[in-house]
């Protein structure tokens, strides 16, 4: 199996820092993502704590809502099969069903969208040893470019930022799982409903 | 409560607002029984860091009682407590290695993407400065939410009062981290540029770790005579060409180590500090650095350089080959609070360390407008103000 974080054939840096996306996809693809479109996202956060308390975390995909922050509810269907609400342009919101295609206990996550979503979408995390610093968490997802109207407004939202959006869902995680909770400038509990919606 | 809020460019006012809420289990609630005024708000009063709000609240050297407390705070109700100006969570890589400026947990996760940015990776949460530091409320008001209390604010042994130790916040570690990183050694010749709080706390820490001699400079007769009680030679930089002086008092040699507690508003009809002013105005350039650059130059090869004064975007005309050929050793940052309180509350405990000397006024919170316009428009005679929300007005 090719190693799918770092494009080992040729150097080390990571896939996600790739200037070529279109063949960084195709490394990724690679290995362990199932294809659901053209575009990639790829981040790394290292945190604090044993790489199996944060893939457990991570398996129970009812703990994410609070960290990802475009998500609206996920619902969990079955072992394998959860329901995914999220936050779209003008107060809509899009949704997918989401498989698990691959699930090594305390290494990484794979799932990829089934038949129907509104954005396909796939992607993996993976928790690795880090010595002294921890765990280095690697999410990587690949998406596909709704079309339409819509699609384009969407587009904007998880095209543009996407990287950054994926970051600041990683940061969240980590300040959880290091601090046991979510860092916040609010001062009344008013201020940060606003900032939470 | 009230609370001092930022409105623009020389405009505070003293505003009404919502009082603070336990929003996070770690969180603790405290009550301001002493608030200072720093060089560094001045920096926010004249607008020179982005990013600020109108309303925001400023203040991050601050101390109070402990009023309300999170299910996961260690602090109990009553305690007084001193608050690092940093916002450290104690848990992450940084915290460990007792880098408490460099945690990672202390920024709101949206908050970091413009550190990371400016400067390669996020930076630390701090109280009352900026949005780019996270948007927190300070403490120039009555009440603060103040998070991670398990970690940040150390506990004051009753009798102790608050002008003692309302310092610990900021500017005593401050200038004593400046000192620990000019890496003094028995013998030394410390000099020290910028006689403000930052600079008089780095001159008494340099004596406390060795120094033979410490030379200060500023332009404040008043600054430089706090110096002169500490023990420090003094150049006034108005009536003596600095540079000349220090070779000359230094035997031709330099100072083994600098320390640059100036920063992004260097004084003085400098050539070259008018050329970064107009550079600045024109967006060629975001810093001024008289002080640093002529720190370097002055020190003498192989010296250290330390610099706690505060820079934010990019610099011309910094003298790298000076340091490169010189082979000089710089060490900055904004200071690791917490890992330097506990023994410093001992120091002043002990009566090492005199915190006192530097307070030249003292005003209710309601006056926080004037403490502001007084410490920028008179440095000679304000050395630093001291707010106290429970203070009755003065007559007028
Ligand atoms: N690293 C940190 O964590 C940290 C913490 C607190 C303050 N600071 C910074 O430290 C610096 C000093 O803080 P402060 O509260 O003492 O400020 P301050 O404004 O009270 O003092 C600065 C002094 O420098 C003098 N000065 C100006 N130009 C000079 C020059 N060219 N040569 C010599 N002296 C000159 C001024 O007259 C003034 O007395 C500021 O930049 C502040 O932002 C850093
Ligand atoms: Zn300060
Ligand atoms: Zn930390």
């Amino acid at each position: 199996m090719a190693d799918t974080m770092n494009r080992a054939s040729k150097d080390d840096a990571p896939l996600s820092t790739a200037n070529k996306e279109s063949q960084a996809i195709d490394e990724a693809t690679d290995g362990l993502i199932v294809q659901r479109g053209d575009k990639l996202v790829a981040r790394a956060v290292t945190i604090n704590r044993p790489r199996a308390e944060l893939y457990a975390f991570w398996r129970d995909f009812s703990n994410l809502p609070p960290i990802l922050d475009n998500v609206v509810r996920i619902d969990v269907l079955d072992r394998e099969r959860s329901h995914w609400v999220v936050k779209a342009p003008a107060g809509g919101t899009v949704e997918w069903d989401s498989r698990i295609t691959e699930d090594r206990e305390g290494e990484l996550i794979a799932w990829a969208s089934e038949d129907g979503a509104d954005i396909p979408n796939s992607g993996r995390i993976e928790f690795r040893d880090a010595g002294a610093r921890g765990t280095v968490v690697v999410a990587t997802i690949n998406y596909a470019q709704p079309g339409g109207t819509i699609g384009r407004v969407i587009s904007r939202i998880f095209q543009r930022e996407p990287k950054m959006q994926a970051q600041r869902d990683l940061r969240r995680f980590k300040q959880l799982m290091e601090t046991g909770e979510i860092a916040t400038s609010s001062r009344t509990q008013q201020q940060l409903e606003e900032e939470r919606n | 409560m009230r609370a001092l809020t930022w409105h623009g460019k020389h405009d505070v006012r003293v505003d009404s607002v919502p009082d603070p809420e336990i929003l996070n289990p770690r969180d603790a609630i405290i009550k301001i029984t002493s608030t200072a005024i720093c060089g560094s708000d001045l920096h926010l009063y004249d607008g020179y860091i982005p990013t600020m709000m109108a309303g925001d609240i400023l203040g991050h050297e601050f101390m109070g009682e402990v009023v309300e407390t999170g299910a996961r705070s260690t602090l109990k109700k009553g305690q007084r407590v001193v608050v690092p100006f940093t916002i450290a969570c104690g848990s992450c890589y940084h915290c460990g290695k007792h880098q408490y400026s460099g945690c990672e947990n202390g920024l709101p996760a949206d908050n970091q993407d413009i550190g990371q940015e400016l400067y390669g990776q996020p930076m630390a949460g701090l109280f009352g400065y900026s949005h780019l530091t996270g948007g927190y409320a300070g403490g120039q008001a009555e009440y603060v939410r103040v998070p991670f209390s398990d970690v940040g604010p150390i506990v004051i042994p009753d009798g102790i009062e608050d002008e003692k130790v309302l310092f610990l916040s900021d500017i005593l570690p401050t200038g004593w981290m400046a000192a620990e990183n000019a890496e003094i050694e028995p013998g030394d010749i410390v000099a020290v540029w910028g006689c403000g709080p930052v600079g008089l706390f780095a001159v008494q820490s340099a004596f406390l770790m060795g120094a033979e001699r410490v030379i200060a400079i500023d332009h404040f007769p008043r600054r430089l005579e706090l110096a002169r009680r500490f023990g420090a030679e003094t150049i006034n930089f108005e009536e003596t060409d600095t540079a000349a002086a220090l070779f000359e008092m230094t035997g031709g040699i330099g100072p083994d180590a600098v320390i640059d507690s100036v920063g992004l508003e260097a004084h003085g009809f400098f050539v070259d500090n008018v050329l970064d002013q107009i550079k600045k105005s024109t967006f060629l350039g975001t810093d001024r650095i008289h002080s640093i650059r002529q720190a370097i130059l002055a020190c003498r090869k192989g010296g250290r350089v330390s610099m706690p004064a505060v820079y934010g975007g990019f610099v011309d005309k910094f003298p790298l080959g000076a340091l490169m050929e010189k082979g000089l050793t710089l060490k900055t940052g904004q200071t690791h609070v917490q890992h330097y309180m506990p023994a410093l509350l001992n120091a002043i405990m002990e009566g090492k360390i005199d915190t006192t000397f530097l307070i030249s006024h003292t005003l209710p919170l309601e006056q926080a407008p004037q403490g502001y316009k007084m410490f920028h428009d008179n440095q000679n005679e304000v050395t630093k103000v001291v707010l106290k929300p429970g203070m009755a007005l003065a007559a007028e």
